[in-house]
């Protein structure tokens, strides 16, 4: 049985949200400015440059053809295996990240055609207790993967994550080995993953499914490590270069292929996945 | 109540009259053995309902048994295999041939330090990224030659700093799963003190998951989870309690397949005793998986995971 009685799992669409408010004051240069202007700059301040957090909806209509999107995922919500209470308990924040978000779980799964190419997409809600990966997560993360096995096209995961959803102690934990699990079953089929890291990857979703992408391509900007700056003092005093865990950090180390801007992920995901499908026809 | 320490007191206490007993030939047996009997009932009452977090730190008492104690008990002739082929020699996770009552095996241990100049050597047990490499090399190896893999788990967890982020310690850890999952070979993992998180699940995605009695196995250390959630360091108890880690609790979850026996107090009161009960389970599962096809394995090793997760389904 679901733990909340009321609450629906409902297909995601991309409709337009009317906006209350006209403005936005950009958090890196102060100016105010048309939030309509920032969100066709793909939330890029037209003034200065600075990224804007995108949600998941804002984030997969920036990359994929218009009216393609078809919410593709399993109809589940999130229970509450261990009866979790902090200062909250667990189904009163999932109910708050429900309602903050609109969304019912913290991935939004979709079938999407990129330059008209098809695909499987994944993209991860930060909003949505910090993207953390739970089991409907990691249960959307497979059923995307063989979907497109099925579809008999790409797989892409945008992440935007804290790591393991705490609230579901082992059982979230164990998400890695499952993501991995169906991750190894695409590569046998031979279909490409690509996996786009954004602001943050870490954790328990670096240390296992962001990390096993053919192709990894981080978003500049983003903050990609797998423990928090926090741990590591804690654990061991140690000086940490200004740019660590930054996109050049990740870089510079071997840990991704690419850096690339906002405005140029969706044409950057077009010439891969047009690599991939050219190289399939042969 | 009386906490460990107040037992190890007392045991110590009787031991000195023991001694005492000898050399001056005063009859002191009656008082010896009412406190030997009063130190029993003690360490029943103390260890009989252990809450959580005491688990947490007998997992972590300084006096248990550790991964070489074990394999110095089980696996006879243990011939170590250094090298991750890369960059270095992590000494907080140990890989190398062994038998296991006659039979081959290749084992793949976490270790931590008994002192400040061994735990220096081994990071407290927490692998760094040649760690995992050097786990992901030697799983191939076995799988070349047939060997089942048997891993000892037992690390607060992976190593977090600069070292390990500047050589990709998720990709290590998430490299390592992988190959956990891929090795057509019977794998076993066995949690003997702390199953930390990633750095626990690296080694640990196997056919057969054991723990010990006092074994812990968590996606966050209790302090790291009263931190995030409680914004306290103080509510380590409520946090080790909420998040279910003990073996008992993770059996019942059904997320591992048993529970090795400790005697009461910690594997440390007697590590023959804890050994013997290890290498059977060890001997039982190993049987049970060697009369499998490798097919069968592998099927249920898949199922096993992709079924992993609670979630409700609704209809649409």
């Amino acid at each position: 049985m679901p733990i909340f009685k009321d609450k629906q799992y409902f297909r995601v669409k991309l409709d337009k949200e009317a906006d209350e408010s006209l403005w936005l004051q950009c958090k890196s240069c102060g100016e105010l400015v048309f939030k309509r202007r920032v969100r066709e700059n793909n939330n890029i301040c037209p003034n200065c440059g600075e990224y804007f957090f995108l949600t998941a909806k804002e984030r997969i209509e920036s990359l994929i053809d218009e009216g393609s999107f078809e919410d593709v995922s399993r109809p589940i919500i999130a229970d509450d295996p261990l009866g979790f209470q902090d200062e909250k308990a667990y189904p009163q924040r999932l109910e708050e990240a429900q309602q903050k978000t609109g969304l019912p779980s913290a991935i939004i799964l979709a079938s999407a055609s990129i330059s008209q190419m098809p695909s499987v997409i994944g993209v991860m809600e930060f909003q949505f207790i910090g993207g953390s990966m739970g089991s409907v997560m990691g249960e959307q993360i497979c059923h995307g993967m063989e979907e497109a096995i099925r579809r008999h096209c790409a797989f892409i995961l945008v992440s935007s994550s804290g790591g393991a959803r705490i609230q579901e102690g082992i059982f979230a934990l164990l998400q890695m080995v499952k993501t991995t699990a169906v991750r190894a079953r695409l590569a046998r089929e031979r279909l490409p993953f690509i996996s786009v890291m954004t602001y943050p990857t870490t954790g328990g979703v670096l240390a296992s499914i962001a990390s096993l992408g053919d192709i990894i391509i981080a978003e500049k900007g983003a903050m990609i490590g797998f423990a928090g700056r926090r741990v590591i003092k804690e654990t061991i005093a140690e000086e940490l270069p200004k740019n660590f865990q930054t996109d050049a950090f990740a870089l510079e180390h071997g840990i991704i292929d690419r850096v690339v801007k906002r405005e140029d992920l969706r044409s950057e995901l077009t010439s891969v996945l047009k690599f991939f499908q050219e190289e399939k026809k042969r | 109540m009386s906490d460990e320490k107040t037992l190890d007191l007392l045991e110590a206490k009787i031991q000195e009259l023991r001694e005492l007993n000898k050399v001056d030939g005063l009859d002191l047996s009656a008082e010896i053995s009412k406190l030997e009997k009063k130190l029993a009932q003690m360490r029943t009452e103390l260890y009989a309902n252990l809450a959580d977090w005491e688990r947490v730190r007998i997992a972590r008492n300084t006096k248990r048994p550790y991964a070489l104690d074990y394999i110095g008990a089980i696996f006879p002739g243990f011939y170590e295999l250094h090298g991750d082929r890369m960059c270095g020699d992590d000494r907080a996770l140990l890989t190398g041939f062994a038998e296991l009552d006659g039979r081959k095996v290749a084992i793949i241990a976490q270790q931590k330090g008994r002192d400040p100049a061994e735990n220096k050597e081994r990071y407290f047990g927490m692998a760094r990224p040649q760690g995992y490499r050097k786990a992901t090399r030697m799983m191939h190896l076995a799988e070349r030659f047939r060997f089942p893999i048997i891993s000892l788990i037992d690390t607060p967890g992976a190593y977090p700093g600069l070292e390990s982020e500047e050589k990709n310690i998720g990709g290590a850890i998430a490299a390592s799963i992988l190959s956990m999952l891929e090795i057509e070979v019977p794998t076993i993992a066995v949690i003997i003190g702390e199953g930390g998180s990633g750095g626990a699940v690296a080694i640990g995605a196997a056919d057969r998951v054991l723990m010990l009695e006092n074994g812990i196995f968590s996606v966050i250390s209790p302090e790291g989870a009263a931190a995030i959630l409680w914004k306290s360091k103080e509510r380590v108890k409520e946090a080790a309690a909420s998040l279910k880690l003990t073996a008992p609790e993770l059996l019942d979850m059904g997320v591992i397949d048993e529970v090795i026996p400790e005697p009461l107090g910690g594997a440390h009161k007697d590590i023959v005793q804890t050994a013997s009960a290890l290498k059977q389970g060890l001997i039982h599962h190993l049987d049970e998986l060697s009369e499998k096809t490798i097919d069968e394995i592998m099927a249920a090793r898949y199922e096993r995971y992709r079924d992993v997760g609670r979630y409700s389904t609704l209809s649409d």
